[in-house]
């Protein structure tokens, strides 16, 4: 089965760190994919190599086979690879039917209409309330984001990647900060996201990680450590050695 | 939205019967906030709308305003002397000044828009067919079809045509999807290009809009005083319209109207007693950024109940 998502031999450097070190991983379509590991391990890095926002020093990004490398993050996006953000990275005054509606139009198609009616766009208004419905905001459609739960936000940041339609959805952190309450809300979302989206997850909470994931990557200064199934990286020494090692060092 | 269209009409017919009830400089005023008005509402769409602070826009006006008197001068006093080469002249300059502006934004986007302004500056004071610093002179208004715009009647509903067209045109683009689009670019750029977004695109196109509607009056200011000079794309015509659009109300569109307004009424009224009508245009302003930051309209939005 051909991967729908391939890093080769991706390697970053930040000056004298090296903040990727060969990375090389294979995702196949419809995988849901847990990266791990403590933090400056650089997992975010990955990210940021992945969705453009980063050049990578050496190595190839490939999207169904094809080199996406060095794309600018708006092309990225464009072949269907959506991202949310560690950092809560809204639209703040606008509301969350605007949020979610802009991020469905994003495909330029009638966005240059200028004196068309955003009303008329009926595809991406009726893809944002879809997306409302499923992160849950379908009852705050007309509120500004500042006006949201910091819980709530999550899940709007959440949404507004997956308006755009991916095929890949990379959720850097999607419960960071979180009431117990509201992980369970989020991994409930997450898990009722539809199989065709293929997942790549950064998380700490392993609850989440081992719920949600059909494998898990285990990152350790900027190199793979371990790549396996939930019970065999669950099993595995070296991840708590990592993990207690990464604490040492923070 | 039956009351906007009432207050509208209102308005404009108070605009249009204004030359019936006063005499020749209230009316000449009243023009000269018409085209302040379109030039400042053109500034608004870049800086309430898209978020991009230019200080540089007088080169639209400028380039508007040359190009009409050179045009209406050598070509012909027709139309497309005195609007169509102008605006099409304007949106040039603004897709080449664009072009290098949007790369950089905040700080960088001002200093770099008005260097681009100030070298236009430079060239017409030094340029001998352009005048140079005496500018250019004896400029004929347009020929209308059936319309003799040397007439002050015509002319005046000439320029309040203008004015409502470009507050139509304005209002109706940032309500439209590309209109939406600036806001959210607006807000967070960066998220806009996570989620597919050519910013860069859109950024100029609006840049370009803004650059031709400011080149509209440019052409429309050399017909209203029969001439232009370099002073049109010196830093204070760019720096007179931020302060109308502030005093005004970023981000409303009416608000450069009523900005232009304020702002010309000031310095005609103060200068007729004092030289030093700057000041009280700096203390005006300094009041209204602390105690209006929304400028007239905000504060008429918070006494009234007006909404957009």
């Amino acid at each position: 089965m051909t991967a729908l998502l391939e890093l080769d031999r991706l390697t970053r450097y930040f000056g004298a760190l090296n903040a990727l070190n060969a990375v090389s991983l294979r995702l196949a379509r419809r995988e849901r994919r847990a990266i791990i590991g403590p933090n400056g391990a650089g997992k975010t890095t990955l990210f940021n190599v992945i969705t453009g926002h980063l050049a990578p020093s050496e190595g190839r990004v490939l999207l169904d086979n094809r080199d996406i490398t060095g794309l600018p993050p708006h092309r990225v996006a464009q072949r269907g690879i959506a991202r949310s953000f560690q950092r809560t990275n809204l639209f703040p005054r606008l509301t969350v039917l605007e949020n979610l509606r802009l991020a469905a139009a994003a495909d330029g198609r009638g966005s240059y209409s200028l004196f068309g009616s955003v009303a008329r766009l009926s595809a991406p208004l009726a893809r944002a309330r879809d997306v409302a419905e499923a992160v849950g905001l379908a009852e705050r459609l007309g509120d500004e984001v500042a006006r949201l739960s910091y819980g709530e936000q999550r899940q709007l940041e959440v949404g507004v990647a997956l308006a755009t339609r991916p095929q890949l959805l990379l959720l850097d952190e999607p419960t960071a900060g979180m009431s117990p309450e509201e992980t369970q809300r989020m991994t409930r979302l997450l898990t009722n996201v539809p199989r065709e989206v293929t997942m790549l997850i950064i998380e700490h909470d392993m609850d989440v990680v081992f719920s949600l994931a059909d494998r898990i990557t285990v990152l350790h200064h900027g190199e793979v450590l371990l790549d396996g199934t939930p019970d065999a990286v669950r099993a595995d020494p070296r991840v708590y050695e990592v993990y207690l090692g990464g604490r040492d060092d923070a | 939205m039956r009351w906007r269209v009432l207050g509208l009409a209102l308005v404009l017919t108070a605009v249009l019967l204004f030359p019936r009830a006063a005499g020749n400089y209230p009316v000449k005023l009243l023009q000269e906030i018409l085209i302040w008005g379109i030039f400042a509402m053109s500034l608004d769409l870049l800086m309430g709308y898209a978020g991009m602070v230019s200080f540089g826009h007088s080169a639209f006006f400028g380039v508007g305003g040359y190009v009409a008197a050179l045009a209406l001068t050598h070509w012909g006093a027709n139309a497309a002397s005195g609007l169509v080469v102008p605006a099409v002249a304007a949106a040039l300059a603004a897709l080449v000044i664009g072009y290098f502006s949007i790369r950089v934004s905040g700080v960088y986007f001002i200093m770099l828009t008005l260097a681009f302004s100030q070298m236009f500056y430079a060239v017409t004071f030094q340029v001998a067919w352009l005048g140079a610093e005496d500018g250019i002179v004896g400029v004929p208004r347009p020929r209308l079809p059936g319309v003799d715009l040397n007439r002050a009647g015509a002319f005046h509903v000439y320029v309040a045509a203008f004015a409502l067209a470009t507050g139509l045109v304005l209002w109706r683009i940032v309500r439209s999807p590309f209109g939406h689009v600036l806001r959210g670019i607006h807000d967070n750029e960066a998220r806009m290009q996570a989620v597919g977004y050519a910013v860069s695109r859109y950024k100029l196109l609006a840049f370009v809009i803004a650059g031709t509607i400011a080149g509209v009056a440019g052409a429309l200011y050399t017909q209203f005083v029969g001439s232009i000079t370099p002073e049109a794309f010196l830093w204070r015509t760019s720096g007179e319209a931020l302060l109308m659009v502030i005093i005004g109300g970023t981000g409303t569109l009416l608000g450069g109207l009523l900005g232009a307004g304020a702002f010309i009424l000031l310095q005609s009224l103060v200068s007729s007693y004092t030289e030093r009508w700057m000041l009280l245009l700096g203390l005006t302003f300094i009041l209204f950024v602390l105690f209006a930051p929304g400028g007239i309209v905000g504060a008429l939005r918070g006494r009234i109940g007006l909404r957009a």
